[in-house]
Formats: structure tokens, C-alpha cells, sequence
């Protein structure tokens, strides 16, 4: 049986070549309160924004860290712990 | 109409990956000046340009920056530049801001953002020919009238392209208005939801990503082959760094010796023939042999950047710097260490952040530096038998250099470590980092950055470098040996005056008198050390000679723990100072200079102490 289903996620559980939709930050997971403080911003300052749809690219080779994603023209690195602040949605089959 | 106001001045800004250096070298040329705002690590970079009515006015290009916040110092300096509350640097009159037009939604925060700061801003659209290729068309005519801004559209890499930008500057200053008082900008948010709207009714059609660059980072930045491909590329960078600059080292060496040669036969024996001889030429000149070997590593660095990879390779080595608390940004600077720490140092600019910067740069001297080589070389040479380990696949003597490279590298691993959790400490900076297309280096830019380098490099050559080595002669010459004396001439002299009672605080450490003596003038560059100690020795020949006579020397009388002891020091010590010279330059600061002397001078105390013992302890 083949089952459709949207579930909020965070950018950091998406798997390589897998796409999904931005829908919020929640820089408030990230253990260092300082860190959490300005990672919002300067998440939307690269190009993160709620509604644009992001890829997985490539990973780094150890622990699948960094990685690079696809927002919209342009790639971006990232550490999976800051990745960890993006809320995303995608449809997932089961 | 103004025309009483002349020296009219314009603010580059944009974001970084923007191509707005390349539009400032497009505009400028080589007329350019770049140098760092006081007190801080931000590059000042500035030009002329000139008009198409012949007026001239000066250009500075701001750091590349995301927005106008005060978080990072790039982002701080640029917002004093444009509102004019920089001590030094006046406010400018307009303001040029430079946007990716492939990436438009993202480039127009910033535009907007500029608009609150109370300055005239035109629009330049980057990068023109990449968005005609990937299919992105933009309504400028829109664009302006909803920005409310002149905007034009530039290929920075062609300067043809920039007659429009040229046309609507004349223009700009023609009619321009005194500044307004900046009034407080929205939240980032509120920004990006506005850029979001303009840009959706601007853009004509959307494009497709980087045909090139997908393909390109398919294999680049592949987990396994991404690695290959990036050690490839760095052994053959250090391969062509030796090997190129062989070639060049060896004519710029025999240029001083032909000089010195010349000087000895045509001026009359004096201080003044050997202040020139044995003071500024040879001081200057062991230093100077560096430039090719600087020269070759910026061409790889520079292309490295200009095509993108940088950003590629900082992705690939970010895990593995991340352990010690670095990015991925810090690792080619503390590979060219190698070579040189000097451009290294000079290197540790693409890295973004302040306290990282500073961090690499305090433990770049901790890579074995190809200065140290001739050291080694000799030490190893006279003290360590060549027996083969491991039924003959190593010789004893290449696994000892390869401990000494091994144990640099360590300690400047736990020195970042420990940096990182006491004086750079600070809150941690996010990798985030954009990825930029790749992009065919341009021969002009090239050009003009690597003269810069080389300028920079030859300007210090020329003052701090020839002053310490005057200094470190006058040390090694006076007061002259009195009569009748038996010792050499330096044993008399203020260096050896310095060095027998610095014996006191190196005898624990195992070293003789003749070495104390030879750490002093050893200060002009690592090298020095050996025909300093030549000196002392009062060893006839030339520097072949020296070496040879020297072995025996160290073979005879130098005690083994002394002469393990000596290598030790030489992994840490900063014997070196056009290395400080260049770590005050770059840091723009004192206190870390000082620091970064104090610190390796201890350890490099610490570590001939332990050694030395532990030879003694061993050796009984």
C-alpha cells in the first residue's frame, strides 16, 4: 500500500537528492543559546526563506558533514548542525 | 549643480561571490592601493578611476557582507564607512551596490537595506553574461522603478561591458544630492519578504541552476572522489612550488653572491664593505630567495579563488578542521605554511571570520617552513645514523625529519585547540557558506593581485627586514675584539656579549655558548643560523665548506642531548622576522605578535628543556 503523507521535519534529516519545502527556523534546538541568537538571521541573510524548496546536493565524507543544498540559483554549505534550525516539510512515501 | 565639489568618492558594496572585485579591477586597474583600516583586520582597498568628462574620483571597495548589522568587523567597518562615523575613512557620496543578477531575490536585501543609510545608490546587475546563459531575464526598467534607484546591467570580467554603469556614474555625480541622515531599517524579515516581491515582479523568467557548476560538483565534491581529486591538486601544487621556483631561487642566491662577490673585490676592507656584505646583503638577500616560492603558491591560491574551488575545498577539509575548533577556510592557509609561513600568513585573508583568522595565523608557524630544511638537514645529518627501519623501506634519517613535520603539525592542532577555548574564545561561528559558480580565472586580475602580493612582500623586505638585519650586523661587529684576543671576532661583540649571558637561561636546555650566539643574528631568518654559527666557529670556505666543517663540528664537540635538544628548539621557536613583521602586518596588532613570540619562544624552551633531559636520562 502506498501512502502520501506531509510531515514536519528539519533540513538535517533530508537524504541526498531528496527535496523538500522550507517552512520556519527554529534556532532554539541548537544547544549554544549565543550561536542560536543571530542563526536565523544570517540563515535568511544567505538565501533561506520560508516557501523556497531546497535540495540535497552533496554530503561531506565524514558523518555526511557539511552538506550542500540547492535554494533556488544558488548552493549553499552548511554544517548539519545548523541545518538542524530549518523546518521543512516534504511528502513522504511509505 | 555641484561643481565645486571635487574628489568625489564611491562605495563599492555587495555581497560576497557578487564579482564586485572583479568590477573594482575592471574599474580601476592597477591603480589601486590596498592596506587595513586601523586597528582592526578589515581590508581597505581603494582606486581611481576616471570619468568619461575627466574627472577623477576614488573608489573603495567595502568587504563583502551579507547586511549591515554589526556582527562581523567587515560588517561593522562597512556601516561606519556609509554612514560616516569611521574615524578615518570620510564618508562617501554615493554608493555603488554590486548584485548577482542569478541570484537577484537574495542580492536585494542588501539594496534595501543600503536605502535606509541616507546615501545615493545605483545598481550594478553582476555577472550579466552567466544569468543570459542560464536563462534568467531581468526587467531592469521595473527593477528601477520599484527600487526607486538607477540600475544597470555589468559583465565585471569584460570591460566593454561597462560603458552603461560608466554612462549612469557621470550621471549620478552630475546630479548628486547631499547625503541624508540614515533613519533605522526593518528587521531582516521584513526586508527579505520586500526583496522577495520586487524580485518576483522584476524577473522575466526564472532559469535554470549552473549547468557547469552541477556537473562539475558532481565529481568535485563526490565523497571519496572529491578527496582524491583534492589531494591531487594540492600535492601537485606543492610539487610545482619546489620545483618551479628551483630554477629562480638559485639565480636570485647567486645574484647576492655575485654582489657580495663584486662588493669584496671593489670596495676597500671596512665596516662600511662589510655592513653591505655581511649585513644588508646577505640579511636581505636570505630572505628575498623567498619570493618565487611566495610568488608560485598566491598563482595557485589566486586561481584556487577566482574559479571557486576554494569554497569547494573548504567544504571537503571542514570536518577534519572542525575538530580543533577551525573551518574548512583555514586549511589551505596552513598548507602553504610549508613552504613559507609568510603567505601563509598573507593567506589566512579568505577566512572570513576574525578569531578564526587569528588563530591560524598564531599556529602557522608551526608548519615546518622549507627554511628550516637546511636546519634539519644538517643536524640530522651529523647526529642520526642513516640505519634502516623496517627492513630498508625508511631510512632512520628521513623518520626523524618526518617526526619533526609530524610534531609541528600536532602542536599546532592542540595550540588551536587550546586557543579556542581560552583567547579566541567567542561564540561559534556558523559554516554557512555559499557555494559560487565556477568561473574561468581572468589573466588581468591575476596579475594584479599577485603584484600586490609581491609588493607587499618586497616593501617589508626592504624596510623591517634591511633594518633588523643592520641591527643583527652592528650586534655581530661591535665592539670590535681587543688586542691579543684568542676567540673569535663575534665573542667580543654585543651578540656575544647577549649571547654568553643568555647562556645562563640556555644552559638548562643544553645549549654551548657558540649557539646562544648564533640564536641572535639566527633571528634574520631561520637559515642564518648555520653560518652564524659558522661565524662563531670561525670556519673558512664557502657555504658548502661551512656546511661540511660545520657537521664536524657538531659530530665532535656538541654533546648528543644538545644537539636533539637544538632540533627541538628549532620546531617551535619563531626564529624569524619577516614572519612577526608579517603577523604585525596582517593582524594590525602588537599584542598578538608579542603573544605569538612569547608563546613559541616558550614552548620551543619547554621542548629543548624535555628533550635534552630526556636524551641525558636515556643516554646514561
Amino acid at each position: 500500500m502506498c501512502l502520501k503523507l506531509m510531515s514536519i521535519k528539519y533540513l538535517s534529516d533530508l537524504r541526498k537528492g531528496e527535496n523538500a519545502t522550507i517552512i520556519g527556523f527554529e534556532a532554539a534546538r541548537c544547544q549554544d543559546k549565543e550561536f542560536a541568537r543571530d542563526l536565523e538571521d544570517r540563515l535568511l541573510e544567505i538565501g533561506f526563506e520560508e516557501g523556497l524548496t531546497v535540495k540535497i546536493l552533496h554530503e561531506g565524507p565524514v558523518k555526511r558533514d557539511p552538506m550542500a543544498v540547492r535554494i533556488g540559483q544558488m548552493t549553499v554549505a552548511l554544517r548539519r548542525m545548523e541545518a538542524d534550525a530549518v523546518q521543512i516539510t516534504y511528502q513522504e512515501t511509505q | 549643480m555641484d561643481r565645486a565639489k571635487k574628489n568625489i568618492k564611491i562605495a563599492l558594496v555587495g555581497s560576497p561571490n557578487c564579482g564586485k572585485s572583479s568590477l573594482f579591477n575592471s574599474l580601476t586597474g592597477s591603480h589601486q592601493k590596498v592596506a587595513n583600516y586601523p586597528g582592526v583586520t578589515v581590508e581597505r582597498r581603494s582606486g581611481k578611476y576616471t570619468l568619461d568628462n575627466g574627472e577623477k574620483v576614488t573608489l573603495i571597495d567595502l568587504p563583502g557582507i551579507y547586511s549591515l548589522k554589526d556582527r562581523t568587523l567587515d560588517e561593522r567597518v562597512s556601516r561606519e564607512v556609509i554612514t560616516g562615523a569611521h574615524k578615518i575613512e570620510t564618508r562617501p557620496d554615493l554608493i555603488l551596490c554590486v548584485a548577482d543578477s542569478t541570484n537577484l531575490r537574495v542580492h536585494l536585501r542588501l539594496v534595501l537595506e543600503l536605502k535606509y543609510l541616507g546615501l545615493p545608490v545605483i545598481l550594478a546587475l553582476n555577472m550579466q553574461d552567466m544569468a543570459d546563459r542560464d536563462g534568467i531575464k531581468i526587467d531592469t526598467k521595473i527593477l528601477a522603478k520599484e527600487l526607486g534607484i538607477p540600475v544597470v546591467t555589468t559583465i565585471a570580467v569584460r570591460r566593454g561591458s561597462l560603458d552603461n554603469l560608466k554612462e549612469e556614474l557621470t550621471r549620478a555625480i552630475d546630479t548628486i544630492t547631499p547625503p541624508r541622515d540614515t533613519t533605522p531599517s526593518p528587521s531582516t524579515r521584513e526586508l527579505q519578504k520586500q526583496a522577495r516581491i520586487i524580485a518576483e515582479k522584476a524577473l522575466i523568467a526564472e532559469g535554470t541552476h549552473h549547468k557547469v557548476t552541477r556537473q562539475l560538483d558532481k565529481i568535485l565534491l563526490h565523497p571519496i572522489l572529491g578527496i582524491v581529486i583534492f589531494l591531487i591538486v594540492l600535492f601537485g601544487m606543492f610539487q610545482l612550488v619546489y620545483f618551479w621556483a628551483e630554477v629562480p631561487m638559485n639565480m636570485i642566491e647567486s645574484f647576492f653572491n655575485g654582489l657580495q662577490s663584486l662588493l669584496t673585490q671593489s670596495l676597500p676592507d671596512n665596516w662600511f664593505r662589510s655592513l653591505l656584505i655581511h649585513g644588508i646583503i646577505a640579511g636581505v638577500g636570505s630572505v628575498v630567495v623567498f619570493l618565487p616560492q611566495i610568488l608560485i603558491l598566491f598563482t595557485f591560491i589566486l586561481i584556487l579563488e577566482a574559479t571557486g574551488y576554494m569554497a569547494r575545498a573548504a567544504f571537503i577539509m571542514d570536518r577534519l578542521m572542525a575538530v580543533v575548533g577551525l573551518n574548512g577556510r583555514a586549511f589551505i592557509p596552513l598548507m602553504s605554511s610549508f613552504a613559507c609561513a609568510i603567505p601563509g600568513i598573507m593567506a589566512t585573508r579568505t577566512i572570513e571570520h576574525h578569531r578564526d583568522r587569528i588563530t591560524t595565523i598564531m599556529i602557522a608557524p608551526l608548519m615546518t617552513c622549507s627554511a628550516r630544511i637546511p636546519v634539519y638537514s644538517l643536524l640530522i645529518g651529523a647526529v642520526v645514523p642513516n640505519d634502516p627501519v623496517l627492513y630498508g623501506l625508511f631510512g632512520l634519517q628521513g623518520l626523524v625529519l618526518f617526526g619533526l613535520y609530524l610534531v609541528g603539525i600536532i602542536s599546532a592542532l592542540i595550540v588551536a585547540a587550546v586557543l579556542k577555548i581560552t583567547l579566541t574564545k567567542g561564540v561559534a561561528q556558523p559554516f554557512l557558506m555559499e557555494l559560487p559558480k565556477y568561473q574561468l580565472p581572468i589573466l588581468s586580475h591575476l596579475l594584479i593581485n599577485l603584484w600586490e602580493r609581491a609588493r607587499a612582500f618586497l616593501e617589508r623586505a626592504g624596510t623591517i627586514i634591511l633594518y633588523s638585519a643592520i641591527g643583527l650586523w652592528v650586534l655581530a661587529q661591535y665592539p670590535k675584539k681587543p688586542l691579543g684576543a684568542i676567540e673569535p671576532d663575534i665573542y667580543y661583540s654585543l651578540a656575544g656579549i647577549m649571547g654568553r649571558a643568555l647562556r645562563v637561561i640556555f644552559e638548562p636546555i643544553g645549549f654551548n655558548w657558540e649557539i646562544s650566539i648564533a640564536l641572535i643574528p639566527g633571528m634574520a631568518a631561520r637559515e642564518v643560523a648555520i653560518g652564524a654559527l659558522g661565524t662563531v666557529y670561525a670556519l673558512q670556505g664557502n657555504e658548502d665548506q661551512i656546511e661540511h666543517s660545520m657537521r664536524a663540528v657538531i659530530q665532535n664537540s656538541w654533546p648528543l642531548p644538545t644537539a636533539f635538544a637544538f632540533l627541538a628548539w628549532y620546531i617551535f621557536a619563531p626564529q624569524c622576522f619577516a614572519t612577526l613583521a608579517t603577523v604585525r602586518r596582517e593582524t594590525n596588532s602588537w599584542a598578538w605578535t608579542s603573544f605569538m613570540i612569547g608563546y613559541l619562544f616558550s614552548l620551543a624552551y619547554l621542548a629543548a628543556f624535555i628533550v635534552n633531559k630526556l636524551a641525558i636520562f636515556l643516554l646514561n
